[in-house]
């Protein structure tokens, strides 16, 4: 919201203030000041100056030599390209060396050959419209009929004395929507008094209820509807100080009437609407609900088709106007209107709202209804038009002021308790203190009640005037005291555990990723996913930004696919990425989704392969002590590469998948290169892992280690023969590790060459080599059994 | 003898002077002093000396013979000492060569910062507590004092997969969900992912995140939340920090306020960075509504507390300078191994 100062200052006596001190305590007491600007204050050296003479250039056609009368001193010369010149025009002079709107500079020089020492102005060069100045024209220098001395500097001239202050109001204050609630506010903040001024209109043109019947219909949206009516309408351009105050709040200057509308709407908050009295058929102004099929074309000239939820000002016949939103394209004010109508009313905001959004029109009026208007500002606003229209002699404003009043004017009471605003603010103000904050703000008293102003609806509980009373006491004044109570922070175990991922990705050479959290249906099938796949089922965001982000990912897969190939296009050579990411799995209509975590970690280059990607994993299992985990091979994973995918379980649950992948899903994502992920699911690693740890002595007995060379099929999985040195071992058995697989010279086709160093060790004793040999028998014989023999 | 005794001791000094290497040391200790080396063989004729030499003969032979194993000794360390000068200065390398790095994984910036306003606030007594990012509209609304048509939930432009549910526009519903489950005294932080329909520009993310903090007891004030605030402003940007508390709206909060930091670039001339103001807006907060609380099923009469929120990725970008919010959510890793 814009504010002129001028305007603001008709109310409020301030004293003169450097302009950021008055926003520095506007904002301070609650009114943000977002900035300001000086009218004008781009523009230097700019004057009036009368045209002494014009003659035409030696070697143009279209460029005339001006000599220009400046008041003090010789007549300048100038040559401009102008035509609508003539001797004796008053004009805008940019002198040698002066400014304009936007940094423009002007210095003097030559324009074929002949000097030229500064510019005349047009409109649009001094950042002005024909609205601004209606008698001007557009193209040409602006000739000005201002009443000013030659040598002026044009800012003065043309009234560019204003400052624009801009405040965010918040969406609680619609009476700040106003210069008076500003005014209010400033009045309260810099302790002077309010001088507001009551409207009075003369009318005795005989009366108008001949000519209107209005009645409100739907009388919960429209608790008040107030029209006057104005003949003989006499349509020209507003008086210049009308225009200066529309331009400061940066609302264009149309004509009398509707600037009338505009300067009642900005001054008092509340919107006003006029219609050519011609096009109300019979009269009749109703309010009420549209009926389905209704329509209407609006002052924009869309036509807008109507339901019942939306409100609107109809005639005998039709809608005329949706209610607090705009008019209709025949209720605006013409060249040949004699007679208008003066509407204001107040909607409900919560309709005015649903309206203008299912519409898809939020006006200024719109805007402001929306947040709820005061009933009792309805009256004031409109004898405040008519009295415009009568100092403007805009037309003959009639007698009576129509009105279907269903609202009340009593004001809202809240009980002072002084000592709990007191203990709620840390404060110690007695009740004189108190009542004396809030009658700045036209609070009244009944007793120990507070009496609220209509249009301050927001204060509602103790906890609201606590606030008025914090805001002009200060809240900087208010001391800041430390929490007593030991209370303990911590984070939860589950926290904590999430972190100890998080850290051993990290020192596993991995760096966390973010993601957004929804995708498209179409990754499902970049991912190759299956088409019966359950993960297909997600949640469908109902008003999404675009199909790209339409539904609630139930893979992260696709995103971290998506950052890889993001990675690859930018040339980066290698990536090692992971996320905590949330994957959100759909139950039932009516309740929220699971909302699962899962680790996912994707690379590519820097020498990455599967067993890369299978050790990271295998690592942070360890580093979160799960063990019992079962890994075996699967061709099913679409996403994945089949002779390169394992999927590892836990106590029969899917804990995650490790693998290479598919090639169709890296060119689906544009990436030539090998791409290995793994997932594990949090949820079941938190509820496997184990995080109680007890302490085992270092052994004391030595270790005894043997390495065994095996041959066998290649298609049997190391992990079998594993197994078989685990069941053959025994408890004895410290450590496997293999340090060998060989295919190809000296082995029989079909078979690999397999060896491991085994470590066995007795907490209790020295194992003597009788006890080994046996042990290693054993191993013997269960590797046998699963087809593997010492390799000879 | 006496002279071939000599002779051996000057013989044995020169070779062991000149010999290089442990092994020829080796050679030359079985050469004089070994089971068949010069000096016993000379000893073994000493049979044929008369009573009186033997004794002298015996001991210069004893002279002779530790002499010898002292410079056997003496040079075995000298050659040792050669031998070892020799290796360092074969082993002599180019310690300017790069070093032999493992790959260090980079935390995301949001997830550097978080955890360090995490545990500013897990200092100061508060715990973290997570919800749900698929949130019913009760929750996230309408149990804030934001019912249907507020004017506040246009501001806050909610994706909805129905009526009922949303993706939740701010983590102030799981501070609902907190009151409604544990009694007074609350002091939580609950930070996490939250949505917003806005289209994604250099500021804009449909997805960002807040902490949000809640302070429940008896005989909280707006003293305390001045006083908590302050202690978080100065902790996380240093302890010279001003701090400003201005009035401001909320919902859900009463009396609300929004907290500005002198601008640390121009200490409040007004600057870029602050946009002319001298201060930069960095959280909003307020004393829970008594509506919000009596909705939790606490009692507004008995209890009273203190709400704040923050986006955490205006505080990143403040402080690392980063000037375009999509960067985050891109993940290319040249940005990620910045921090």
């Amino acid at each position: 919201m814009n504010l002129s100062m001028r305007w603001l200052k008709e109310f409020v006596t301030l004293d003169e203030m450097p302009i950021r001190d008055f926003t520095e305590a506007m904002t301070m007491s609650g009114s943000k000041v977002e900035g300001w600007e000086v009218e004008g204050s781009e523009i230097e050296n700019v004057i009036a100056g009368k045209v002494l003479s014009l003659d035409k250039h030696p070697d143009s056609d279209h460029l005339w030599i001006t000599q220009i009368a400046v008041g003090s001193g010789e007549p300048v010369q100038i040559v401009t390209g102008a035509q609508n010149l003539k001797v004796g025009d008053v004009v805008p002079v940019a002198m040698n060396n002066s400014s304009l709107p936007g940094g423009k500079k002007i210095k003097k020089g030559k324009l074929r050959g002949v000097e030229s020492n500064g510019m005349l102005c047009s409109l649009g060069e001094l950042e002005l419209t024909k609205h601004d100045f209606p008698y001007a024209i557009e193209d040409g220098i602006f000739v000005l009929q201002e009443d000013c001395q030659l040598g002026q500097p044009i800012c003065e001239a043309l009234g560019f004395n204003d400052t624009k202050v801009e405040f965010e109001i918040t969406s609680n204050r619609p009476d700040c929507f106003s210069v008076i609630g500003l005014a209010r506010e400033a009045a309260a903040t810099f302790d002077k008094p309010l001088n507001l001024h009551k409207p009075v209109v003369k009318a005795g043109n005989g009366s108008c209820k001949e000519l209107l019947d209005v009645k409100v219909e739907d009388t919960d949206l429209c608790p008040i509807y107030s029209a006057r009516v104005v003949k003989n309408v006499r349509v020209k351009p507003s008086p210049r100080w009308m225009r200066e105050r529309l331009r400061a709040m940066g609302v264009r200057p149309i004509n009398n009437i509707v600037d009338i509308t505009n300067y009642v709407m900005l001054e008092y908050g509340q919107p006003m609407h006029s219609f050519d009295i011609r096009f109300i058929d019979e009269g009749k102004i109703r309010v009420r609900r549209a009926k389905d099929g209704e329509s209407i074309t609006t002052l924009d000239g869309v036509e807008r088709k109507l339901t019942s939820k939306n409100l609107v000002i109809a005639d005998a016949r039709k809608p005329i106007a949706i209610a607090g939103v705009m008019g209709g394209e025949y209720s605006g004010i013409m060249d040949d209107t004699t007679a208008i109508v003066f509407e204001s009313a107040c909607f409900n905001g919560a309709s005015v709202r649903t309206t203008a959004r299912d519409q898809g029109m939020r006006t200024d009026a719109s805007s402001r209804y929306e947040k709820g208007l005061d009933p009792n500002n309805c009256l004031p606003a409109l004898e405040r038009a008519c009295e415009l229209v009568e100092l403007l002699d805009a037309g003959d404003v009639l007698d009576d002021v129509i009105l279907d009043n269903h609202s009340s004017s009593e004001r809202r009471r809240i009980r002072l308790d002084v000592d709990w605003i007191n203990r709620f603010l840390d404060l110690n103000l007695n009740a004189d203190q108190m009542k004396a904050i809030l009658t700045k703000l036209d609070c009244e008293f009944d007793g120990d009640d507070i009496l609220v102003p209509t249009f301050r609806p927001d204060l509602e509980h103790k906890a609201d005037i606590a606030e008025e009373i914090a805001r002009f006491y200060g809240y900087n004044k208010i001391p800041g005291t430390s929490l007593s109570g030991g209370a303990q922070g911590k984070y939860s175990p589950r926290q904590k555990f999430n972190r100890v991922i998080n850290d051993t990705m990290l020192a596993l050479g991995a760096s966390e990723i973010m993601t957004y959290s929804f995708i498209s249906p179409k990754y499902y099938d970049k991912i190759r996913m299956p088409a019966d796949s359950p993960l297909r089922k997600s949640l469908i965001i109902s008003n999404p930004l675009g199909e790209d982000s339409s539904i609630m990912r139930t893979t992260a897969l696709p995103s971290m696919l998506e950052v890889l190939s993001r990675n690859y296009n930018n040339r980066n050579a290698d990536a090692c990425l992971f996320e905590l990411a949330s994957e959100y799995i759909p139950t039932t209509e009516d309740e929220l989704p699971t909302e699962k975590t899962n680790l996912i970690a994707g690379m590519y280059g820097n020498q990455a392969d599967y067993f890369t990607a299978k050790g990271m994993a295998e690592q942070l299992l360890e580093r979160l002590s799960v063990y019992d985990y079962e890994i075996e091979a699967s061709s099913e994973e679409a996403s994945f590469h089949p002779g390169r995918c394992a999927v590892l379980r836990i106590d029969g649950y899917r804990l995650g998948v490790i693998g290479e992948i598919h090639p169709k899903v890296a060119e689906n994502y544009g990436i030539d290169e090998r791409i290995y992920c793994f997932t594990l699911d949090v949820d079941l690693l938190f509820q496997y892992a184990k995080t109680e740890k007890t302490y085992v002595p270092l052994p004391k007995f030595p270790a005894v280690t043997r390495d065994l060379a095996l041959i066998c099929d290649d298609s049997i999985p190391v992990l079998t023969l594993e197994k078989a040195i685990v069941r053959g071992a025994g408890n004895l058995l410290e450590n496997i590790k293999l340090f060998d697989v060989y295919k190809g010279e000296q082995i029989e086709a079909g078979k690999k060459s397999v060896a491991f160093s085994i470590v066995l060790r007795s907490l209790n004793d020295t194992l003597t080599e009788d006890r080994v040999s046996g042990i290693i028998k054993k191993t013997i014989k269960e590797l046998e059994k699963v087809g593997a023999n010492l390799r000879s | 003898m006496k002279q071939e005794l000599e002779a051996i001791r000057d013989r044995a000094r020169r070779e062991l002077e000149e010999a290089k290497g442990q092994q020829v040391l080796e050679n030359l200790r079985i050469k004089y002093l070994g089971k068949k080396g010069e000096l016993t063989s000379i000893l073994k004729q000493m049979g044929g000396l008369s009573a009186d030499e033997r004794p002298k003969i015996g001991q210069l032979a004893n002279e002779i013979r530790s002499f010898i194993e002292e410079d056997l000794v003496k040079r075995a360390t000298e050659i040792k000492e050669e031998e070892m000068q020799k290796r360092l200065e074969k082993e002599k390398i180019d310690v300017t060569l790069p070093g032999t790095r493992r790959e260090l994984g980079a935390k995301h910036p949001l997830s550097i910062e978080l955890d360090a306003i995490k545990e500013i606030f897990v200092g100061m007594g508060f715990e973290i507590v997570e919800g749900p990012e698929v949130e019913y509209d009760y929750y996230n609304f309408e149990a804030l004092n934001i019912p249907k048509d507020h004017p506040a939930r246009d501001t806050q432009d909610t994706f909805y997969i129905n009526d009922k549910i949303l993706l939740r526009t701010q983590t102030s519903p799981v501070q609902v969900r907190v009151m409604e489950k544990q009694k007074p005294p609350i002091r939580i932080i609950s930070p996490g992912r939250v949505y917003r329909s806005d289209a994604v520009d250099a500021t804009h993310s449909p997805v960002f995140h807040q902490i949000e903090g809640l302070v429940v007891d008896k005989g909280i004030t707006f003293a305390d939340l001045k006083g908590t605030l302050e202690t978080f402003v100065k902790r996380m940007y240093g302890e010279d920090s001003v701090v400003r508390f201005r009035p401001h709206h909320f919902p859900f909060t009463e009396p609300s306020a929004e907290v500005d930091v002198q601008c640390f670039n121009c200490h409040g001339e007004g600057c870029r960075l602050c946009k002319g103001e001298g201060w930069i807006e960095i959280l909003g907060c307020g004393m829970v509504h008594p509506k919000v609380l009596s909705n939790c099923g606490i009692d507004p009469e008995v209890y009273s507390g203190f709400a704040l929120g923050m986006g955490l990725e205006r505080v990143v970008m403040r402080k690392y300078n980063i000037d375009d919010l999509r960067l985050f959510y891109e993940n290319d890793v040249r940005f990620l191994k910045q921090f």
